[in-house]
């Protein structure tokens, strides 16, 4: 008697429990979009626009001036954290909830495949279509999946080379060229190169360029790793040895871009692989001892300037959202030139149009520009694929150990292959 | 071991439970006490369905997740659901075996979460061994010197929490500047270790700061045990003539046991868990990528192989937890009865 009266509240709440738990159950539906991307595609009406943190107060005004001239389809910036990571996991989260609430999505260039290929971002083409002629091609193919446009380049970014135009009068074109400058490095007593080694994206983006760079590839045209060729083992043969023989000093393997960037700075390195954003703060910043003497250059390659691998942003209109057409709207908003010109001057973001990098007032206000056209004119993309998370993990793991020398340079390719082949087997 | 529990539940009903039970037999305090009962379910009822929202389902449902493939993507380039996928999860963890190209399954190859299981699990097995045991050492150490009366003790027990006090990532943080190349560890000592970049100074760097992190939470839960010693006792064993030693191996230690006890084993279960730390300092490279950092990278890879990984994880805690409590002797829940008693 005492027992069933004790259980009852008891198997209510287990009950309870176990109700909840098969709602939950049939949260991994992940093939949900296609329907959703036929829907809301005449859609008007206020919208959200989700992005990282606005550091340099770039995505308000621009809001502002948005609201001012579109009162009945407003649009509501949603601000998210300044970790890249956190980033992609919120946006997961609130696309797998099939959220309407997230209607435009700013989505760095790596996640577009997984996004695209999970069915979450909207296609534009036929009704949605974007006129992308003006805009830089690599920006446009980061973009793209499977030969379709998945959202609309925002911001780019590529690799640069920094170097000391008091050591080296003509700046190297080639990578051979460059390592046969570290004489002169080692004549100051100073490193001869350094990027970012530290096991982390950045690896990632460091030795994709090297591999690229020397002619290889991570990936084939269809998506499947191609690391067992000649020009891979090149490309990071070059970086192994350049570690082994010193000419990348030993303590940029703990280095991320901030690390490099101090060390650079410090006067400690004749060469840097960095981002735009080194610029302004080595020639600004009052501690720096290169201010006078900051030579920037495309990065260098086997014959002539290296692939630089991309950086930046794309915004894609979530499959969920049911103001579609006001959506496609604000993403024209966001690729038009004087937007773009906005981004470049507040924000120090890359433009993604062309024309712009010839600009007599923005080269002056960014005197990399010209470079960085350059750089991202050769720019090739991070390995484009859904598992991307997965094919990063890969090259980092063994790009760390063959530039620690902890591998040969055959061996981590091969795993590095066998890695990516087992993470896109799953089906 | 069994003698700690044992007193006090066999005592229970003899002493107190069973006479106010059975002794009057009226009609009216059988109803009474069956009221009760039904009160007390009800009562406690909000708890429960608070704890199973919170604590079973996110189980069941991490468990229900863990036998389900993850999503793969089809001939179109588009990911379909993966369907169920028996113990695959499990055995891509615990084998090392993860698919292969043409169907079928290999050896993780190294660059694979896969391939990480075995060296993650003795990661964070050897980060726990020794920061529980370097924090119970240096804790009881701060413990017996604010447990003195002298002046200024309100002030060190303050000063001594804030390593506590602050987040672990930002102590993280903190400890990363300091383990840089040109950071200050290695100019005050004059070295050039390559503290995140080499396989054992990275260990120490997560140890040391690790440490240096809860210590103070070590001492303070140490510090709480010592108080409740009575002084009398130690006059007694003066008295009596009883070495400092003595005092110390003969009264001090078996009395702060269960504080003891309780406060390793929280901070076992704690550190098994361990993720900011190596994940900031080092990224997990070098070999310092402990469990909770291996499921977070798998969650970006996939949920339900992510699902399987924190079960796997789940049991191993259980696991030491379990031990802990049965053959040890902590005991949690009981503490404060037992330490009563022991009083009276």
């Amino acid at each position: 008697m005492k027992t069933r009266n004790f259980l009852l509240p008891v198997a209510t709440a287990g009950i309870l429990a176990i109700t909840l738990s098969a709602c939950g159950g049939g949260g991994g539906g992940t093939t949900g979009g296609n329907d959703a991307a036929s829907q809301g595609l005449d859609g008007r009406g206020p919208i959200t626009y989700v992005q990282g943190k606005d550091n340099s107060n770039v995505v308000r005004p621009l809001i502002e001036k948005w609201n001012a001239a579109h009162p009945n389809e407003k649009v509501t910036f949603k601000e998210q954290t300044d970790q890249a990571d956190q980033q992609h996991d919120d946006l997961v989260q609130h696309f797998q909830a099939k959220d309407p609430g997230y209607d435009v999505a700013s989505v760095d260039v790596v996640w577009t495949a997984e996004f695209a290929a999970k069915g979450w971002l909207q296609p534009l083409k036929d009704k949605m279509a974007l006129d992308t002629s003006a805009l830089l091609k690599p920006t446009v193919e980061a973009a793209s999946y499977k030969g379709t446009l998945f959202a609309a380049p925002e911001s780019s970014d590529g690799g640069i080379l920094y170097y000391r135009k008091d050591l080296v009068p003509t700046p190297p074109k080639t990578w051979d060229e460059m390592m046969s400058m570290c004489s002169v490095a080692k004549a100051h007593n100073i490193g001869c190169y350094s990027g970012q080694f530290k096991k982390y994206e950045g690896l990632t983006v460091n030795a994709s360029e090297a591999i690229n760079s020397a002619g290889g590839a991570v990936l084939d045209k269809d998506g499947k790793p191609s690391l067992n060729t000649p020009e891979a083992k090149a490309g990071l043969e070059n970086l192994a040895k350049a570690y082994a023989d010193g000419s990348i000093p030993k303590e940029a393997i703990t280095f991320q871009e901030e690390e490099s960037r101090q060390a650079f700075q410090d006067g400690k390195l004749l060469f840097l692989r960095n981002w735009p954003y080194v610029y302004n703060l080595a020639t600004t910043e009052g501690s720096s001892k290169v201010k006078n003497v900051l030579g920037m250059t495309a990065l260098p390659g086997k014959a002539g300037p290296g692939a630089s691998s991309l950086g930046g942003h794309s915004a894609g209109i979530s499959v969920y959202s049911k103001n579609k057409a006001t959506a496609v709207d604000f993403l024209k908003f966001l690729t038009t030139e004087e937007t773009q010109k906005f981004f470049a001057t507040q924000g120090s973001l890359a433009p993604v149009i062309g024309k712009l990098y010839d600009d007599k007032d923005l080269v002056a206000k960014l005197p990399y520009l010209p470079v960085l056209k350059t750089s991202i004119e050769n720019a090739v993309p991070r390995p484009v694929t859904p598992y991307y998370p997965a094919v990063t993990k890969a090259i980092q793991e063994n790009a760390y150990s063959a530039i620690k020398g902890e591998k040969t340079v055959d061996a981590a390719l091969s795993d590095m292959q066998k890695s990516i082949e087992s993470a896109s087997a799953g089906q | 071991m069994a003698t700690e529990v044992g007193p006090t539940s066999v005592k229970a009903p003899a002493s107190g439970g069973a006479p106010i039970h059975h002794a009057p037999k009226g009609v009216g305090e059988d109803n009474r006490i069956a009221t009760q009962g039904r009160w007390a379910a009800w009562l406690l009822a909000p708890t429960i369905v608070a704890l199973s929202v919170v604590i079973v389902y996110p189980i069941i449902t991490a468990i229900v997740m863990s036998f389900q493939k993850d999503a793969g993507v089809d001939a179109s380039g588009f990911f379909v659901e993966g369907g169920p996928a028996g113990f695959s999860n499990y055995v891509n963890w615990i084998f090392q075996q993860c698919p292969a190209p043409g169907g079928g399954t290999v050896d993780c190859p190294p660059g694979t979460l896969g391939a990480q299981f075995w060296s993650a699990t003795g990661t964070t097995f050897f980060f726990t061994i020794v920061t529980v045991t370097l924090e119970t050492v240096l804790g009881f150490w701060m413990a017996v010197i604010m447990a003195r009366a002298f002046r200024g003790r309100s002030l060190v027990r303050a000063a001594v929490l804030v390593p506590w006090a602050i987040p672990t990532a930002v102590t993280a943080k903190l400890w990363l500047f300091i383990f840089a190349f040109e950071g200050i560890g290695n100019k005050l000592f004059n070295t050039s270790v390559l503290w995140t970049g080499s396989e054992w100074p990275a260990r120490w760097a997560v140890i040391i700061a690790d440490v240096w992190k809860t210590t103070p939470f070590m001492a303070l839960l140490i510090l709480a045990g010592l108080q409740m010693i009575p002084a009398e006792v130690y006059e007694a064993a003066k008295v009596d003539g009883a070495s400092a030693w003595q005092r110390f191996r003969m009264i001090t230690l078996p009395l702060v046991k269960p504080a003891l006890m309780v406060a390793i084993l929280f901070r076992t279960l704690d550190a098994l868990r361990m993720f900011d730390l190596p994940y900031i300092l080092t990224g997990g490279a070098n070999n310092t990528t402990t469990l909770s950092i291996l499921v977070i990278n798998q969650i970006r890879q996939g949920f339900n192989a992510a699902a399987a990984l924190s079960t796997i994880t789940f049991i191993i805690i259980f696991l030491v937890a379990f031990i802990f409590v049965r053959f040890l002797g902590a005991n949690v829940v009981e503490q404060q009865t037992g330490a009563g008693k022991g009083k009276k």
